[in-house]
């Protein structure tokens, strides 16, 4: 397990917690890891707090039991630092991301005491500034590559530029925004 | 040459099924059921494969279309889940005494209630007694590489009994892991076309299929099945020598993990396994005590003799079961492995744990646990928590 970084991602039902999650695992292969990328299934409905994970890692991984020591945690909604413990289990050497437009002095006092690396992100502004709308998941995988140095920022930015093709294969006016979103993002993650 | 992926263990089976190409395809489109038949259905509209998909109203139905397809002579498969498979049950049992070699797709998740959506046995282990060859698996890789193997063992004529392709649910069905895909043309090379003997469409010979069987008949046709299930562990091995030769990759009965030397052992089926292995890997590192792991692939038929061959040195063992069956026991793994090693005459200790109902995570740390429970039952030889259950919520 040395060699293999955990990540856990903290949304609201319909923000894009999973999906980040699955596209992290996506690029992460693509650079030529083991990864895994799954979600915690609750109730499902919009808004309701969803948890999903990844495992990326030089070898195979076998391990299938969720994550309770992270190396990282992603927060892509900050509401829900009211009502969930979202350092739990997070290693005193890991880094904490999160989507907030407060100042990061604002987000402290929520940590609950909290002493490893915090990380801000004000990812709403960064979409509607690239996209014209509100998808804070695509800065917010921007942000998790650039602090967990997981993969090379070029190769993210290549392998990213070929997902949205495929993706957005039908409306290829959005690839350029969210390219500039993921771009915007490596640029103003701050510690 | 094998292409590395990245997939789901829905995208995979759906693949599989995409590059086997079945006649047939009835399925309920819907929850309880999975992404498997949506996927399909994509390829099928997308003119990526030529099979015919049937969106069936329920799972009842979607069972009986499969029968009727498979006795008609075609190649039929469906996918389900849970309570979808439940729906099914009548079905099950019918496709397995008129031996119609069908290839269900089971994604494992419990049954309700209360209702509830995530991996567990009880859909498969309630129906262990139907008559269905049941293959399980640890990780996306095993089921899709399950999944090839299916139609060669459902459809070899010893056998021409139904199979059960398991994993379990969201854990593996829904997580993105690394996974080697076979080529296609290798795929339908192994696979081959379904040839069968008999079949409803012959017009030379004609025939039926399921008629009522008074108590004259009904003990020889449960003789036929029983013999046909005993006939099936030869061939699923012979499939599985065929798979290593086409792909490197070898699979029996079960797998044995560091279990050669070890002197305590859990027995355990499914994605937890590939858990249970990294706490081998940390406790042998961390303190070099020989522990190890038997996971189970086939169920049905049980491999009853093997298991306990494999097991005949440790000193203690915990079977692990992700169902329940309220014989205020043990669970189905255990009743059956404890009787495989009495009836070998085998001397150590057992417990038999339930872990993972209802989706309940179960960790390296909780595997560690177990092996320490083990070491303690076969130093003091006392066995006061037999039954126990897993990560229990602490009141």
């Amino acid at each position: 397990m040395d060699n293999t970084i955990e990540i856990r991602w903290h949304g609201r039902g319909g923000q894009g917690a999973k999906t980040a999650a699955l596209l992290l695992a996506d690029v992460a292969f693509k650079t030529g890891k083991y990864v895994q990328g799954f979600p915690e299934y609750g109730p499902e409905r919009m808004g309701a707090p969803i948890t999903a994970y990844n495992r990326i890692s030089e070898a195979p991984v076998t391990i299938h039991s969720n994550i309770y020591y992270p190396d990282l945690v992603a927060v892509v909604d900050d509401s829900l630092l009211e009502s969930i413990d979202v350092t739990h289990g997070l290693k005193k050497e890991g880094a904490l991301i999160i989507n907030t437009e407060k100042k990061k002095e604002e987000i402290l006092p929520l940590l609950g005491g909290f002493q490893g690396a915090v990380y801000t992100l004000d990812a709403k502004a960064i979409s509607i500034k690239a996209l014209g709308k509100n998808y804070p998941n695509s800065p917010m995988l921007a942000a998790v590559v650039a602090v967990s140095g997981v993969m090379d920022q070029k190769d993210f930015l290549r392998e990213m530029q070929a997902s949205f093709a495929h993706k957005f294969a039908k409306k290829p006016e959005v690839i350029d925004g969210n390219m500039r979103a993921l771009e915007l993002a490596f640029a103003e993650v701050a510690r | 040459m094998a292409v590395r992926e990245r997939l789901s263990g829905n995208e995979a089976v759906a693949y599989a099924i995409k590059q086997i190409e079945p006649d047939v395809m009835p399925a309920f489109p819907i929850t309880p059921s999975t992404e498997i038949p949506q996927y399909v259905a994509s390829y099928i509209a997308n003119g990526e494969m030529d099979t015919e998909f049937i969106p069936v109203e329920s799972e009842h139905s979607a069972m009986s279309a499969t029968l009727g397809a498979c006795a008609a002579g075609a190649r039929a498969l469906t996918a389900t889940s849970s309570c979808g498979m439940a729906l099914m049950w009548e079905e099950l049992y019918v496709a397995a005494s008129d031996r119609l070699p069908i290839v269900m797709a089971l994604v494992n998740r419990a049954l309700s209630g209360p209702i509830n959506i995530n991996a567990d046995h009880s859909d498969s282990m309630g129906a262990r007694d139907s008559g269905w060859i049941q293959i399980y698996a640890e990780s996306n890789q095993e089921v899709y590489d399950n999944f090839l193997q299916a139609f060669p063992i459902a459809e070899h004529k010893d056998v021409m009994l139904p199979v059960m392709i398991c994993q379990d649910g969201f854990i593996t069905s829904h997580g993105v892991e690394n996974i080697l895909l076979v080529e296609t043309d290798s795929v339908k090379e192994f696979v081959g076309e379904r040839n069968p003997e008999h079949y409803l469409l012959n017009a030379k010979e004609p025939m039926a299929v399921g008629p009522y069987a008074v108590s004259n008949y009904y003990m020889e046709t449960k003789r036929g099945q029983r013999e046909a299930m005993k006939n099936a562990r030869k061939v699923i091995l012979e499939v599985a020598d065929r798979f290593e030769k086409m792909t490197g990759r070898r699979y029996g009965f079960f797998e044995e993990y560091c279990l050669e030397d070890a002197e305590y052992a859990i027995v355990i089926i499914g994605s937890a396994a590939g858990t249970c292995k990294a706490a081998v890997d940390k406790i042998r590192k961390e303190t070099g005590k020989k522990v190890g792991l038997l996971k189970i692939r086939i169920f049905r038929p049980f491999p009853e003799e093997e298991i306990a061959a494999a097991l005949a040195h440790v000193k203690a063992i915990a079977v692990l079961d992700r169902s329940e069956m309220f014989a205020a026991t043990g669970g189905p793994l255990g009743a059956e492995v404890q009787a495989a090693l009495y009836r070998a005459k085998a001397g150590a200790d057992v417990v038999n744990y339930f872990y993972g109902l209802g989706g309940r995570d179960i960790t390296v740390e909780d595997f560690e646990q177990v092996y320490g429970k083990l070491e303690k039952l076969s130093s003091e030889h006392e066995i006061t928590d037999m039954y126990e259950y897993i990560g229990l919520r602490k009141e």
